[in-house]
């Protein structure tokens, strides 16, 4: 597997600017020769189809949802990162660069990493210049806040939904380019396979979700922006639709995955309330500016939370960790959460979750300034667990939120396949083994607008300009492969539901490759899940038919797919054995309970090559080197 | 808790449909609509039949996905929540509820309680967007940009494009979510330039996807999960009149 990252040479800092101009052009009348395939309407896909039509590239763009307006992205709360320095506090593109490389804990490329925050400027210039109603200060300027334990105040929001307005300035730019003409948008179509000609991304296959039909579709290049693989877990705070198949298809046509142990699970989330559960919801992190975090002292105190007395209370985080307390970092709060629950402190009905308890703040600054800055989210806490944060502490618990593994690509954002790029939170680049809070929109937006478009057209600019056929035998084979699949789906007719294998494979992977990960576990993990896999293909009731709109069968092939790759997931998790950013390896930790990274040996990125369901698949590794921001130890005691 | 419910089946789109009775038994108060929607599906599968298809993705209220009519109200008789954000407690054991999908000429059945709101985009691809293309944007604070404007812009940015406007209004007007992108836009300095070519294009193509006028029952107001207010639809209304006048004049 080639794994060139193919970095200009050059300072750090002078490296994208060069390779810019070092890149080959394509000629404006020519970029209307070239066919693009973007999949995907996120935050990544829409600003590179949108951008790519600007261009004039011919673009046909694909989504499963019935607009591109729906993509997670969407639900993205905080806000998002930009250098731009406006508040005077020091910010820097080589702080926020130094930032990022440190917050992944060391395990990302700094090259890629510097074009990152060298571009969030301009992401914040087009996003305002599209009409995205940003944060103001009375004076008409850009506000900004403070986020995820960074020291300088460098977040833009629109109030606690900036994924939906900065999708929505995205979404605007690539209608128009619909209504242009330079874009062909295909709703509800998803993509089930990549079409590889002689080692080269040559299309893809998709079912219309509609009719059920199966199409094929050729491009001169094929591009994912299709997001990360959270509900691996079954229950995350994902959208229901999130799926790895578009790029759990490329990994089978040979494309590598990268890190793909790394997933990110967030501390404030509501527990679940049954067995029904379909998914969890976030509560903004900024919560914990004012929370305080604890569980009652003696196992299984199923008092009301106001009858426990104070010197009955365990305020953990403050105890254990006396300079950062409940501001600790997201792993950190995570797994002493965890380990509260699992050592019989939980609280709730279910004794699921752990106290955020706003009392002394309301005490201390009085209910209308809490409500003034959280009152949106308490009001959001009500509607779900129908208890009023005002008088009882809320009840949370950690996530899965977001995956820092993808595909691995080069500096160019190309897969080690030829012609296939991979975008935003699909690919695997830029946040290693953690992600900082308000970096995933930048990251997409960047990749989206401003990379992929440059880069593609240096690929672009190498191949003949005659349209590419879906003629050749690699696009019968898979579109028959599709068709095949989905059969043999509707075929089984046995007696268990899609959702209740999900929620089997969902339990395994957030009980054995969760936030806390040891040998053992993975070792049966890898053990059990072919079993599972094995029983679907046995047992799965599929209803309807494939001619038809059929969810049940949408949900099945991603469920087939989520069963396939959460192997190469343990794998990951257990060949990595180091603990790393969001990585926790039980096995490697400080002597005082901390992640324990390895750099000797664990340096790299690991990317895995498919040899087939079930048989072993390879591990491939990228070197990391760490020129500019020297290897150091977090330490938040 | 038990309940009956009353939903919508509708095969395809050229098919007829029927309301079709189901038990929804053993429900917690802590479920979430749609969370009991998928417990019926689950034992709909098990017993053999096809399972009731919804829309729905992020179950937050704000992917603007899901939507139904319940017991005649769109997402719901709470307000200012999408359907996704209703839970179960307020309901009470025993009763019955009516579910359909959004009834529009302009949003027709695609299956069950799905239905296709592609209207949306072409009155979005009409004009509903500030032309800039990437890489051409002056530093964000070049510009700056009164408070108060950056905040009603931002209240009638938060659109969801749910439908839940369409399917309240009697005349099954789409007036509310033009009128939210219209002012949205309109009250930024960057969307002056386009600002009354934009009112008129859209609402033209409003009219051609076959919404009906704005009458100011109200009603879209009432069912919009995000609370967008109907005086959008009088700023809509004085720009495309300052918009004609220009035509004239021209």
């Amino acid at each position: 597997m080639n794994l060139d990252a193919q970095v200009p040479e050059g300072p750090l800092a002078e490296k994208w600017d060069r390779h810019r101009f070092d890149m080959r052009l394509v000629n404006p009348a020519n970029k209307r020769k070239y066919d693009v395939i973007v999949v995907g309407t996120g935050l990544a896909g829409g600003a590179a189809a949108a951008t790519m039509g600007e261009l004039g590239y011919r673009v046909k763009c694909f989504t499963f949802h019935d607009s591109a307006r729906r993509a997670h992205s969407i639900a993205a709360q905080g806000g998002i990162n930009a250098a731009k320095n406006y508040q005077g506090d020091g910010d820097s593109i080589y702080r926020l660069f130094y930032d990022t490389v440190k917050g992944g804990d060391f395990r990302s490329r700094e090259a890629n990493v510097y074009r990152l925050a060298q571009i969030s400027l301009n992401i914040i210039d087009q996003a305002v210049a599209q009409g995205v109603p940003f944060a103001r200060e009375y004076g008409g300027l850009l506000a900004n806040r403070s986020f995820g334990g960074a020291q300088v105040s460098r977040t833009f929001y629109a109030k606690g939904q900036t994924g939906q307005q900065l999708l929505l300035g995205c979404y605007q730019a690539l209608q128009r380019q619909v209504a242009a003409g330079t874009v062909e948008l295909h709703t509800r179509h998803e993509m089930l396979d990549l079409v590889v000609v002689d080692g080269v991304a040559r299309g893809i296959i998709t079912r219309d979700l509609v009719t059920g039909e199966v199409e094929r579709h050729s491009a001169h290049a094929v591009v994912l922006g299709t997001g990360g693989y959270s509900n691996v877990f079954y229950l995350s705070t994902n959208a229901k639709g999130c799926n790895v198949t578009a790029t759990w298809r490329a990994a089978r046509r040979g494309a590598g995955f990268a890190n793909p142990s790394f997933t990110q699970i967030h501390p404030t989330c509501i527990p679940p309330s049954g067995d029904y559960q379909s998914k969890l919801t976030l509560m903004s992190e900024s919560l914990r500016n004012d929370g305080r975090i604890w569980v009652p002292k003696k196992k299984g105190d199923d008092r009301p939370a106001n009858e426990i007395p104070e010197d009955e209370r365990d305020y953990y985080l403050e105890r254990i960790y006396p300079s950062f307390g409940n501001l600790s970092p997201r792993d950190i709060a995570s797994r002493r959460a965890k380990e509260m629950v699992d050592s019989g402190h939980g609280v709730g009905p279910l004794n699921n979750g752990v106290f955020l308890d706003f009392e002394h703040a309301i005490k201390r600054l009085g209910r209308d300034a809490i409500e003034e800055r959280y009152g949106n989210l308490f009001e959001m806490y009500e509607k779900i667990t129908g208890e009023n944060p005002y008088e009882r502490p809320m009840r949370i618990y950690p996530a899965p939120h977001y995956t820092m593994g993808g595909l691995w690509v080069d500096y160019n954002l190309m897969s080690n396949v030829p012609g296939l790029f991979v975008i935003g939170e699909a690919n695997f680049s830029d946040h290693g083994a953690n992600r900082l809070g308000a970096s995933a929109l930048m990251q997409g937006l960047a990749d989206g607008y401003f990379i992929l478009p440059s880069t593609i057209g240096n690929y672009l600019a190498t191949l003949p300009r005659e349209p590419v056929g879906d003629d050749d035998p690699a696009f019968d084979e898979a579109e028959s492969s599709v068709a095949d699949r989905t059969r043999k789906l509707l075929d089984v007719n046995g007696s268990r539901t899609v959702d209740d294998f999900h929620i089997e494979l969902g339990r395994l992977m957030w009980d054995k490759c969760g936030m806390e990960r040891t040998e053992t576990g993975l070792r049966e993990a890898l053990d059990t899940i072919p079993q599972i896999r094995e029983r679907f293909w046995k047992d799965v009731r599929v209803p309807g038919s494939a001619a038809t709109l059929n969810q049940s069968l949408e949900k099945a092939g991603r469920v087939a797919d989520f069963l396939e790759f959460a192997e190469v997931m343990c794998w990951d998790a257990l060949t990595r054995d180091e603990s790393s950013g969001a990585h926790y390896r039980a096995e490697h930790t400080t002597a005082d309970g901390e992640a324990r990274r390895d750099d000797e040996n664990f340096a790299h990125s690991a990317v895995w090559e498919f040899n087939g369901p079930g048989d072993r698949p390879t591990r491939h590794v990228e070197d990391l080197t760490f020129d500019h921001v020297p290897l150091s130890t977090r330490s938040y005691k | 808790m038990n309940l009956t419910l009353h939903i919508w089946r509708q095969d395809g789109p050229r098919d007829g449909g029927a309301f079709q009775t189901y038990q929804a038994k053993d429900i917690s108060e802590h479920a979430s609509f749609l969370e009991m929607l998928d417990v019926v599906n689950e034992e709909l599968i098990k017993a053999g039949q096809e399972p009731i298809a919804f829309e729905h993705d992020c179950r937050e209220g704000i992917c603007g996905s899901c939507g139904m009519m319940i017991n005649g109200v769109p997402h719901g008789p709470r307000g200012m929540i999408a359907t996704c954000q209703l839970h179960m407690r307020i309901f009470n054991d025993g009763d019955e509820i009516w579910i359909e999908p959004w009834r529009a000429t302009a949003f027709p059945v695609i299956r069950d309680l799905v239905v296709d709101r592609g209207a949306f985009d072409r009155i979005i691809d009409a004009g509903g967007y500030i032309s800039v293309r990437t890489g051409s944007a002056p530093d964000a604070n070049a510009t700056p940009v009164h408070k108060h404007d950056a905040d009603r812009a931002m209240d009638a940015a938060t659109c969801i494009g749910c439908g839940a406007c369409v399917a309240a209004c009697p005349n099954a007007s789409a007036m509310l979510f033009t009128a939210a992108k219209v002012t949205h836009l309109g009250l930024l300095p960057q969307g002056q330039t386009e600002r009354y070519a934009r009112v008129v294009d859209m609402v033209h193509q409003h009219d051609a996807e076959g919404f009906g006028n704005c009458t100011n029952h109200g009603a879209c107001q009432e069912a919009c999960p995000k609370g967008i207010s109907i005086d959008t639809i009088a700023r809509l209304n004085r720009d495309l009149m300052v918009a004609s006048w220009a035509a004239a004049g021209e």
